[in-house]
């Protein structure tokens, strides 16, 4: 079973990040994985994204035009992305901040307030990436909780380590909002 | 130990290189390779081989044909605007003889171009680069996985035939993550008897040199180069054959885009569309024979060379085709990738 996806906001707010730790999640649960970042002459507070294609056989083509799943933080990705999502497919897109939200009634679009539940729930803002790999694992059971966790451990520097408990709670909040 | 691990292609590839038993590396950074040297820095204490930042690419060649000169086992890596500057130190490399590897995470050209993937520097590449008569064996591996292994291969190669090898990445294969398993380490021992290693009162003085100033001497070193070249060419050519049997349409594809042609092979199959993939992996010697067999079989249609420039190893597919079928050109330039789906497009509106 082959899942195309697609990760997409502003430098900074940790959309490489969510690629990387679902892909490594993926894994080290024994699937092939590919990650490949858009790495144009970005910036902090620039667009960035990442896609990230999960399997059980071999990724052939680690580009892809159209996606099974499309996790937007912003308005910018919105707009270059909500077209791009397979018939079927979910867009998970972050609430707080995109006004305009996504107007395909052939998909399934899930609004999640990520920001303002990690700043109001959880006291950090930075977190609101994993709330928002929370609901993604919840619907798509792309890999198991545990993955993540460890994927965590193995790829925050040590220094960091501390906040995996903080991590944690993120990614159990954003699954139960799904 | 061999190793499972989750690295980008550019990062792999220190890592390949370092497994290999590398004991030189002199670069100069540049996207979308700087990672290969950040690495490589990274690693240093922890190994024993040199790394020098050079001030330029052209320093970086000429500190590789130094050390290569005196056997050891060395390599630079750059992208494309580096690996036109080195040329003129591979071309003295390869009339001097030496095993080295060069690694080009090609990015889209011509002139300063822009730092996205491309594979417009296959000509330059495959068809010499320097002045001279002269090839490198040139490899293009697809996949993070592939980077490392050609490393090894590489190497070997490069010492089997006292030859510069290169491998032909991009952008996109260098800055990808994927699932690597990483070979064990090599403890490489060099059996140069030919290299500048100081004179011992046993032996004549070993000279290293590309100048031969007398024409007939200056012949017989071409003479020699290309014996060496024809049996590469009989040995080395390596190629991957995909979906080939009762094939109709063959897309001829190496590196990243044989990746993203065999999506398209795939979705055309669903299709019913009789489509298959030709890869070659080594560029040069080019796969010729092969596709010269496949040309000759009734059933095929015709070839479509996909490729990230404006038509460039089409030409060595029309070489061995030899008029036999037709061929035809798909490429993005600029560092502009393909999508499977344009690329189906393509051939469904003009090709079926």
């Amino acid at each position: 079973m082959l899942q195309e996806m697609i990760f997409a906001g502003f430098g900074g707010q940790g959309v490489l990040s969510m690629g990387t730790l679902l892909a490594y999640a993926a894994m080290k649960e024994g699937k092939e994985v590919s990650w490949m970042p858009s790495y144009g002459p970005e910036m902090r507070g620039g667009t960035a994204n990442c896609m990230v294609n999960i399997s059980d056989e071999p990724i052939s083509s680690p580009i892809v035009s159209e996606y099974d799943v499309a996790v937007v933080l912003n308005q910018p990705s919105l707009k270059k992305f909500e077209s791009r999502v397979k018939k079927d497919g979910i867009l998970i897109w972050e609430s707080t901040h995109i006004k305009e939200p996504p107007t395909r009634k052939d998909i399934t679009v899930i609004p999640l307030p990520a920001v303002e539940k990690a700043t109001n729930d959880l006291k950090n803002v930075k977190v609101m990436n994993m709330l928002l790999l929370g609901a993604l694992v919840k619907l798509k059971n792309t890999v198991k909780k545990e993955s993540l966790m460890i994927a965590l451990k193995d790829t925050l520097p040590r220094r960091h380590h501390h906040l995996i408990p903080l991590n944690e709670q993120a990614i159990n909040l954003g699954m139960s909002l799904v | 130990m061999a190793e499972t691990r989750f690295m980008k292609g550019n990062e792999a590839l220190g890592e390949a290189a370092i497994r290999a038993g590398l004991q030189g590396y002199f670069g100069y950074p540049i996207t979308p390779q700087s990672e290969v040297v950040e690495y490589l820095a990274l690693q240093e204490p922890n190994h024993n081989y040199v790394l020098i930042q050079a001030e330029s690419e052209l320093a970086a060649v000429n500190m590789v044909y130094g050390a290569a000169a005196a056997g050891a086992r060395v390599m630079t890596t750059t992208s494309s605007p580096g690996f036109s500057l080195m040329q003129e130190g591979i071309s003295y490399i390869a009339c001097s003889e030496l095993p080295c590897v060069f690694a080009n995470i090609v990015r889209g050209g011509p002139g300063l171009g822009t730092i996205q993937p491309s594979q417009s520097d296959y000509f330059q590449a495959t068809k010499g680069g320097g002045h001279g008569d002269y090839h490198l064996i040139v490899l293009g591996p697809n996949s993070v996985q592939e980077t490392v292994d050609h490393i090894y291969l590489a190497f070997e190669l490069a010492d089997k035939y006292r030859s510069p090898v290169m491998l032909l990445s991009d952008g996109a294969i260098g800055q990808m993550m994927e699932k690597v398993v990483l070979p064990d380490p090599i403890e490489y021992k060099p059996d140069k008897p030919w290299a500048t290693t100081g004179k011992t009162p046993d032996r004549e003085r070993n000279i290293i040199t590309s100048l031969f100033i007398q024409a007939e001497i200056m012949e017989q070193r071409n003479l020699k180069l290309q014996e060496k070249f024809k049996k590469i060419t009989e040995n080395e050519v390596r190629y991957e054959e995909y979906k080939l049997d009762d094939v109709e349409y063959i897309i001829v594809s190496f590196g990243l885009c044989s990746r993203i042609s065999k999506k398209v092979v795939d979705q055309a199959r669903e299709s019913g569309i009789k489509m298959g993939l030709f890869r070659p992996i080594t560029l040069w010697p080019f796969p010729t024979k092969p596709i010269e067999e496949l040309a000759s079989i009734n059933s095929v249609k015709c070839f479509i060379s996909v490729e990230m420039n404006a038509g460039q190893m089409v030409e060595d597919v029309k070489l061995s085709v030899n008029g036999k079928k037709p061929v035809y050109f798909y490429g993005r330039t600029g560092g502009i990738v393909p999508t499977p789906d344009e690329i189906i497009n393509h051939i469904k509106e003009n090709l079926l």
